[in-house]
């Protein structure tokens, strides 16, 4: 089955150009059936590969596919590679990408026939850039699914391509994440200097090679990380994922929650050898995922479009996953990965069910007691509400449980804060479920009258989506269950040259249980508040002052970066356009011009007819060549 | 007697007939100007040709022929150039050659 | 000082006087008599360097055919210093002052250079007419044949451009 791992991202791609080339004659039905079905196709593939990588003792393959850049030494194949992580991401993306993808054909029905065929071109290109990027068996193929799955990012955030703010929203997208970009493409720039090579182990080999604390090694794994944080949106170049919601819900679910914003994790996870061996770069990940967690977590406290919560909590969470990676546990951001996969989808799809419902309002204020009309989503969104606040049992609590005790371990600090991220994340959640779906409802009558439980196709996946949110978490149990962590277990070839070494020390199980009594019952204690707080909530319309105000407008973030990048830069831009454009290149392709002009107009008056001075001319020409000949 | 003599009158006579082409207007003027450059030139040739002679070539009649075809060449010139210069008189009335100054245009 | 050279001085003197006497004068017929001298000195420069022929040929051609035609020409124009075009001044110098670079840099180049001296006391057979005749009929007798060409066109070129049409 591993020779056939070629199909899974070649699915979505022949879904790609069947949908894009006949998205002016194909039908709706058509075009999601091949939309959905290439990716369903390959989850069914995805499966089955998984079920041979998960046997014991299973070692990465390479699949080759051609060589794609043969330069001196240089050697870059277009190969993918299989193994653990990858087919765990694989699972991931095919797996919620086809709930997705069934879930849009619903969800995007009121599209043109051709917007919808454009849709579904878009995300099965999506789909196959990230798969491209996961299966890529050296970084020049991650760095080409990277790409890719940028454009696509910026191409669904601008779906509606006809709203201006859209369309700003969705270059913010594509700058930001160019940003990041670049960091990754001197890190591979760097690598190709210094290891002459790009293939995962080989590189990883040579790093492994170069011992702890190389400088090499720790400018390759900053500016890797640099990657990391544009797509995965850290601080400081997150500001583009909130305003990414401006795209299609489905898009945000998949793109900017379960998968895309993933991949500056699953580079990391899988650069682990590197990071390992830097550990001055491994505290930059750790207090940069920190600051974005508790900084995203506080803006979310008071945002009021229901997609910017869900926002700005994935943000948070990816705080937590780069947490996690900071401090050792690969493991973890991986398993959070995967979780945060399940329930954020879950969420943002059913974000989507709500707004589709209510016509396309985003303002949690104006919505209200929805559960009395959508019960489906009403219970699927609590699920996954208590998954992400980290409830015993469900998936959340386990992974964000893990990450939380490996930072006990590593530094008690970083512990205490982001478990203050961790109530934060309580908080606000059950601060949008409660204003959402309880207490009255306080939108128009029209809007009360239209109010319906969303179709099949929309609640299927969010059913499946809630099942897993809930289960999700089994497969990595903390060792204090005495039960074995399976992903542990399945990740360990993976991780296994990145040991932990200074962090040895396993927390007693006893330690661990009282970790978990305190967040669970904090996170209890948080919930009941907000529930207290926000079950009979009103708008009683009144401005938020002081503190509040500033997480309004979150922070002033984009204001300051207006300010001092974005202002100075076409203040630049027009210095450079008014004075060195207009007077300097200008002036000068201008002055050749008018000199050749000038000086073309004095040379006619040479030309004065006159034989008399022509003759004239060449003998002064005569006598300039004898001195010359004479006397040079 | 050194050849340079010879050279240096040739060079002479040769200057005096650029100058006279380049200060005279009158088309006629300058026409015998030149002749008098071809002149110089034959002169100069049948000086090379003795001197050849006097070292002892055999070849030396060749530039004496040179000469002849100058003349020949001069003689053609001559009448196709004063039938031009009767056109030129007949058309403006003038052998002024700065009447003649179409190439501008 | 020999008497070729005596000779060779009086001929130049004239020579270069005549030619001045060419372009200075201001009567176009004055121009054309001092050319027929000048034309008679260089032919007996021709004699004193054994090319008795082409002194001949420079004697009927030269001083009989062409200057007679210039003559002619100019008397049926009915040209005389009234008529003279006259250049700008600034013109006249630097034509001048160009001629005599021109001549002054040329001098200057040939200056240094070592030649061979003439011997004028013993004469050669080299310019008689059978010796030129046997070379040009041998050697040059392609140009020769062109050469008529050359006079039948400059023949009917003449009686194109005079006819009045």
């Amino acid at each position: 089955m591993i020779h056939l791992v070629w199909l899974v991202p070649f699915l979505p791609l022949l879904g790609f150009l069947i949908n894009g080339l006949g998205r002016k004659s194909l039908s709706k039905s058509l075009v999601g059936i091949i939309g959905s079905g290439t990716i369903i196709a390959g989850f069914v593939i995805s499966l089955l590969i998984f079920l041979e990588v998960k046997t014991p003792g299973f070692t990465a393959q390479v699949v080759p596919l051609f060589d794609f850049i043969t330069v001196g030494s240089l050697s870059i194949p277009f190969a993918f590679q299989v193994d653990q992580l990858s087919a765990l991401f694989l699972l991931i993306i095919t797996g919620v990408g086809s709930l997705i993808h069934i879930y849009s054909t619903s969800y995007m029905h009121e599209e043109s026939n051709e917007g919808f065929a454009r849709y579904f071109a878009y995300l099965n290109l999506f789909v196959f850039s990230m798969l491209l990027l996961v299966l890529g068996a050296n970084y020049v193929m991650m760095f080409i699914g990277w790409e890719g799955v940028g454009l696509c990012s910026y191409l669904l955030i601008g779906f509606w391509f006809k709203n201006t703010s859209y369309n700003k929203a969705a270059k913010k997208a594509f700058v930001m994440n160019r940003i990041g970009d670049l960091g990754f493409l001197l890190g591979i720039f760097l690598m190709i200097t210094h290891f002459g090579t790009v293939t995962f182990p080989e590189v990883f080999e040579k790093a492994a090679a170069l011992g702890l604390n190389s400088g090499i090694l720790m400018a390759i794994a900053a500016l890797l990380f640099v990657g990391a944080m544009g797509k995965s949106a850290q601080v400081p170049l997150y500001t583009w994922l909130p305003d990414a919601m401006a795209g299609p819900t489905p898009v945000s679910a998949l793109i900017h929650a379960a998968t895309m914003v993933t991949a500056g994790i699953y580079m990391v996870a899988r650069s682990n050898v590197i990071y390992s061996l830097s550990p001055c770069v491994q505290a930059v990940v750790a207090i940069v995922g920190l600051v974005t967690a508790l900084l995203a977590a506080s803006i979310a406290l008071k945002q009021n479009d229901i997609k910017k919560v869900l926002a700005y909590s994935t943000v948070s969470q990816l705080g937590y996953m780069f947490i996690a990676l900071g401090v050792g546990a690969y493991t973890a951001a991986v398993f959070h990965v995967m979780t945060h996969a399940f329930f954020k989808a879950l969420l943002f799809l059913g974000s989507g069910s709500v707004i589709h419902a209510m016509g396309g309002e985003q303002d949690i204020r104006k919505m209200g007691n929805l559960k009395k009309w959508m019960p489906i989503t009403n219970i699927t969104f609590l699920i996954g509400c208590l998954a992400i606040a980290g409830i015993p049992g469900l998936s959340g609590f386990f992974s964000k449980d893990e990450i939380l005790a490996h930072a006990f371990v590593s530094n008690k600090v970083i512990y205490a804060l982001a478990l203050v991220g961790a109530l934060m994340t309580a908080f606000y959640m059950f601060r949008l479920y409660y204003i959402t779906f309880c207490g009255q409802f306080r939108g128009t009558h029209e809007q009360e009258h239209h109010l319906h439980e969303s179709p099949a196709a929309i609640t299927f996946p969010l059913i499946v989506l809630a099942v897993l949110s809930v289960i999700g978490g089994y497969v990595g149990l903390p060792p204090a269950f005495g039960l074995p962590n399976l992903l542990e277990g399945y990740l360990a070839p993976i991780f296994a040259h990145a040991h932990l070494g200074d962090h040895a020390e396993h927390l007693s199980h006893s330690m661990e249980w009282i970790l978990m009594g305190i967040s669970s019952g904090l996170v209890i204690v948080v919930i009941l508040f907000a529930r207290s707080k926000f079950i009979n909530y009103q708008n009683d319309g009144k401005e938020n002052t002081g503190l509040a105000k500033v997480l309004e407008n979150k922070w002033y973030v984009d204001e300051i970066y207006d300010a001092i990048i974005v202002k100075p830069l076409i203040a630049l831009s027009g210095f450079f356009q008014d004075v060195i454009e207009r007077s300097g290149i200008d002036g000068l392709v201008n002055g050749v011009g008018r000199s050749v002009k000038w000086g073309s107009r004095q040379a006619r008056l040479l030309q004065n007819g006159l034989v008399g001075f022509y003759i004239f001319a060449m003998v002064l020409g005569m006598i300039i060549l004898l001195v010359i000949s004479l006397f040079l | 007697m050194p050849v340079q003599y010879y050279i240096f009158l040739s060079i002479a006579l040769f200057c005096i007939g650029v100058m006279g082409v380049l200060i005279r207007r009158n088309a006629i003027i300058i026409f015998m100007c030149i002749e008098l450059m071809l002149n110089a030139v034959n002169l100069l040739l049948v000086a090379f040709s003795k001197m050849w002679v006097d070292a002892g070539r055999t070849d030396a009649a060749s530039a004496q022929l040179f000469v002849f075809f100058v003349m020949v060449v001069a003689a053609a010139e001559v009448t196709v150039g004063l039938a031009v210069i009767v056109m030129m008189y007949r058309n403006s009335h003038s052998v002024d050659i700065n009447i003649l100054n179409r190439l501008k245009n | 000082m020999s008497l070729h050279e005596i000779i060779f001085i009086i001929l130049s003197v004239v020579s270069i006087v005549t030619a001045l006497g060419v372009i200075i004068s201001k009567n176009p017929v004055n121009s054309v008599l001092s050319l027929i001298v000048l034309f008679f000195s260089i032919t007996c420069h021709y004699v004193m360097l054994n090319a008795q022929f082409l002194a001949i040929v420079n004697f009927i051609v030269y001083m009989g055919a062409i200057m007679v035609l210039f003559l002619f020409v100019i008397m049926l124009l009915n040209l005389n210093s009234e008529l003279e075009p006259q250049k700008r001044n600034w013109l006249k110098y630097a034509g001048a002052v160009s001629g005599g670079a021109l001549l002054l840099v040329i001098t200057g180049i040939l200056r240094s250079a070592s030649m061979a001296s003439l011997d004028m006391n013993t004469a050669s057979d080299i310019g008689l007419i059978k010796n030129l005749g046997n070379v040009l009929f041998k050697q040059y007798v392609v140009p020769f044949e062109i050469s008529s060409i050359l006079f039948l066109s400059a023949m009917i070129g003449a009686v194109v451009l005079g006819k009045k049409d």
